[in-house]
């Protein structure tokens, strides 16, 4: 059996978080483990297309790559440099006791999102080692340089080292605070993905797919509450994804064609919310799961319970008393109250600079009759955004409006 | 094991309006803070500065030494004092750092000592 380069390149990417994470652990250097990985790709290319794919793909890269970084360290220690690195092939005492959890990559996850970290490095380092994407892939996403994006990644490494940001999953009394990190890099992910900042592709399905694989990853590793609301919550609003973008144009909620929804998808999402609602222990990822979950359930958009979806957003506004949640909850109060409710809602709060803070006025706006101010207020939510899809959807809408 | 620096970054305006009171409570729980250091073992060297305009700084990168009244930075916040502590990785240090920052009233900031190098 021959394998085609692209197969092989795409079991590489598969395995990659796998082995990146078993070779951080066994040779506690990032550095390594991503040149012995590399190195092992090159092998795999060289012998596959001859050999064939063997059984276990993930089984022979770490192995393959675990005897090149022991070639690379003795050829270090010959060298007489990188002595603790060097160390590590006799140093033979066993690994501290690690958490709760015994997972690589949970471990590579909990140090790829440590605090001590930038925010825009934990993204970016979760990315390239759990998720295997390159460099250039990741600056592309969040459109900066690749030499930024480089620069970034090789600082929050180098800082990993030279701090001894530990690689392990934290005590039980830092826990919740580090997995609420990590699922806010997650979902960061996701959302860059589902609707993109800048002028390139509107939708980037390698960012959610990634988010959700990861996700996935997290929540196998330890099913806690909110782990499972943010799946469940990326599921939900994945599943709407094709049915998002038409012809280049956002389509929003209620004009969406609810039969290009992916109901596998959806029963999943659902599954999980009815174990979140079990646990009865709820959390912001949990509740903005169960308002998707109201919205995937509802067989067109004039079925939606309005109702619900108001609770639900009250009892967010609980934990996270937000203007962007002030501004979702008058969304769904405008369906139950009617446009002018939500408007007065919506003008008293401060969120001049956000896109969907002058799509909601301007939509609400237009639903009033007011068409004068609807029309400035699409000028303004044309201006404040980026996506190509939105504009155009935007742009229609504004187009559409009757004096 | 490694070394961290645990420097305390305040505003000497600021703590030049502390009460007496406070002060004391400072002064005590530091004086705890230090003393569990030494128990602990990883205790290396710590101190409170003098304010920063008892600071000179001198210049040798030239011909001849320059020497100026003053600290190098014109800023409001300054470093009040330190710690070097032990701590087997960077969580370990924030923990310390945390408990620091009570005693002190202060922002601490942690910073890794560059490894000593292998003997020869």
């Amino acid at each position: 059996m021959s394998a085609a380069p692209a197969a092989i390149e795409r079991v590489f990417r598969e395995e990659y978080g796998r082995l990146i994470a078993s070779l951080v652990r066994r040779f506690g250097d990032i550095d390594i483990a991503e040149e012995a990985a590399g190195e092992a790709l090159l092998v795999a290319l060289e012998r596959w297309p001859a050999d064939g794919v063997p059984p276990n793909p993930g089984g022979w890269l770490t192995t393959t790559a675990g005897n090149r970084a022991i070639d690379r360290i003795r050829r270090e220690k010959l060298r007489d440099t990188k002595h603790q690195a060097a160390l590590m092939i006799e140093d033979d005492t066993p690994h501290e006791p690690t958490g709760p959890v015994e997972d690589d990559r949970l471990r590579l996850i909990f140090t790829c999102c440590h605090p001590a970290l930038a925010p825009e490095a934990r993204v970016a380092l979760t990315l390239r080692l759990l998720g295997g994407l390159t460099v250039s892939e990741i600056a592309e996403a969040f459109l900066v340089p690749e030499t930024t994006m480089g620069q970034r990644i090789t600082r929050a490494k180098k800082k990993i080292a030279a701090a001894k940001i530990p690689y392990r999953v934290p005590d039980h009394e830092d826990l919740a605070e580090r997995v609420a990190t990590v699922l806010t890099v997650l979902f960061l992910v996701f959302n860059e993905g589902y609707l993109s900042t800048g002028d390139g592709a509107p939708i980037r399905a390698e960012l959610t797919g990634e988010a959700i694989r990861l996700a996935r990853i997290l929540h196998g590793l330890l099913p806690e509450p909110e782990v499972k609301g943010l799946l469940a919550l990326l599921l939900l609003t994945e599943a709407r994804r094709e049915a998002r973008v038409r012809g280049g144009q956002l389509v929003p909620l209620h004009e969406q064609d609810r039969g290009g929804w992916d109901r596998a998808l959806i029963a999943e999402g659902h599954d999980l919310v009815r174990e979140c609602l079990a646990t009865n222990r709820p959390g912001r990822f949990q509740i903005l799961a169960a308002i998707n979950a109201v919205h995937t359930d509802a067989p067109t958009a004039t079925a939606t319970d309005w109702s619900q979806v108001v609770a639900l957003y009250d009892q967010l506004l609980r934990i996270d008393p937000s203007p962007v949640v002030r501004l979702n909850r008058a969304v769904a109060v405008a369906e139950l109250d009617g446009p002018e409710v939500a408007l007065a809602l919506v003008d008293a709060l401060p969120l001049d600079g956000y896109h969907a803070w002058h799509a909601t006025r301007a939509d609400l706006l237009r639903r009033l009759g007011r068409s004068a101010d609807a029309r400035a207020a699409y000028d303004a939510a044309i201006d404040a955004t980026q996506n190509s899809a939105e504009r155009a959807y935007l742009s229609r809408k504004r187009g559409e409006l009757v004096d | 094991m490694a070394q961290y620096l645990m420097a305390v970054h305040g505003n000497e305006e600021q703590y030049a309006e502390i009460d007496e009171a406070t002060m004391q409570q400072m002064f005590t729980d530091v004086d705890a803070f230090n003393k569990r250091l030494m128990d602990e073992g990883i205790w290396v060297f710590g101190g409170g500065l003098e304010p920063a305009d008892t600071a000179t700084v001198v210049d040798a990168t030239g011909d001849a030494p320059v020497t100026t009244d003053g600290p190098y930075l014109e800023t409001k916040e300054h470093i009040g004092g330190f710690w070097v502590v032990e701590a087997p990785d960077l969580d370990a240090a924030l923990k310390l750092a945390a408990d620091a920052s009570k005693a002190c009233q202060g922002k601490v900031e942690v910073r890794p000592f560059q490894p000593e190098p292998p003997a020869a």
